[in-house]
């Protein structure tokens, strides 16, 4: 039998699976009231910190979770237990992102209609993750001050994809001579118009400010629930 | 490095595609790759190679049209290419933009089979 080559038109979304099931998690989320934070930030910029410290803080608030992504270690979730809200930890082997399939397994047996916020740890990558939607509300990219300035430009598509950035240790901004005009300039040149929250989750320095972002982010979610009715 | 799981995403679809087509043989896929779908083209073909060993698609190429970001400027009203996806603005007038128009995606657009 003689064979024909031909060029045949396809036109399919490869990320479809996951962007389907994203979205399927972020209705799963809406009919809940659960309003979703999601962190990217490079290894060491201090998220789980910085994660400990908000989940802390927001404790007598409101009903908050977190679910944390890990390459190889249940590290992270042991750390975050400690501030006393339910921890759930995936651990991704040599996966280098989470993705929506990850986080649906992670919510398995969840009541989830017993929350109000849940934070969701991506593993420390500045790169794969920016692919991945996971069905959150937020996305909220990380920066320590000891990483230079110029990471936004380095890593244009991961800003590019965040809805706020963070600047974490800013105790120590000083000591390493961050320039923050020209980091703030960066973020808004790979992500015009984000805004910019400081912190020290170290001295707390910031954190109010970055509760009173969030507190506004969740009255706006919860204003958009109550229109869809 | 999650080009493996996108090569992995790309041979099951296009596997599926040329069995709905009947193909006896799959020579290329044909995939267009934004500037800014954060999938770095050499990985993924070096990724795809990999992911192509003991399927249908063993042998076959990856054929990759790389999109360049486009974003919409509401001050001149056009669609545009921004100076660099490090610097989303209109290149003319520099208003700053977030419309991104086109750049992102990852589809697999056409397949070469034999039937």
């Amino acid at each position: 039998m003689n064979t024909q080559p031909r060029l045949v038109e396809v036109r399919r979304k490869v990320m479809n699976q996951n962007d389907l099931l994203a979205r399927a998690l972020r209705e799963r989320f809406r009919e809940a009231g659960v309003y979703v934070v999601s962190l990217v930030s490079s290894p060491g910029s201090g998220k789980t910190t910085f994660l400990e410290r908000s989940l802390t803080a927001l404790r007598p608030l409101c009903r908050v979770a977190a679910i944390v992504g890990d390459l190889a270690t249940d590290n992270d979730a042991a750390r975050l237990a400690r501030s006393q809200v339910p921890v759930r930890q995936i651990t991704t082997g040599a996966v280098c992102h989470l993705d929506a399939a990850m986080i649906e397994g992670a919510l398995a047996g969840w009541d989830l209609d017993g929350l109000d916020i849940l934070f969701i740890e991506n593993v420390g990558n500045l790169v794969c993750p920016s692919s991945y939607d996971l069905g959150e509300d937020l996305r909220m990219a990380l920066i320590s001050v000891t990483e230079g300035e110029d990471k936004p430009l380095k890593y244009p598509t991961i800003f590019n994809s965040a809805d706020v950035a963070v600047i974490t240790k800013v105790d120590l901004a000083e000591a390493a001579e961050f320039d923050a005009s020209a980091a703030n300039k960066n973020i808004q040149s790979v992500r015009p118009g984000m805004p910019v929250l400081r912190v020290s989750a170290k001295t707390g320095e910031g954190m109010d400010e970055l509760l009173r972002f969030l507190a506004s982010r969740v009255a706006e979610f919860a204003l958009r629930l109550q229109s869809d009715f | 490095m999650h080009e493996l799981s996108i090569a992995l995403s790309i041979v099951e679809l296009a596997a599926e595609e040329a069995e709905r087509r009947g193909a006896v043989r799959i020579d290329a896929v044909h995939l267009r790759l934004g500037d800014m779908s954060g999938v770095v083209k050499e990985s993924l073909l070096f990724s795809y190679d990999l992911a192509c060993e003991g399927t249908p698609l063993e042998g076959s190429s990856l054929v990759i049209e790389e999109v360049p970001v486009m974003v919409y400027c509401p001050a001149c009203g056009v669609e545009t290419n921004p100076p660099s996806i490090k610097s989303l603005c209109c290149p003319v007038c520099e208003t700053p933009t977030t419309q991104v128009t086109r750049g992102k995606e990852i589809e697999v657009v056409a397949l070469e089979i034999e039937t």
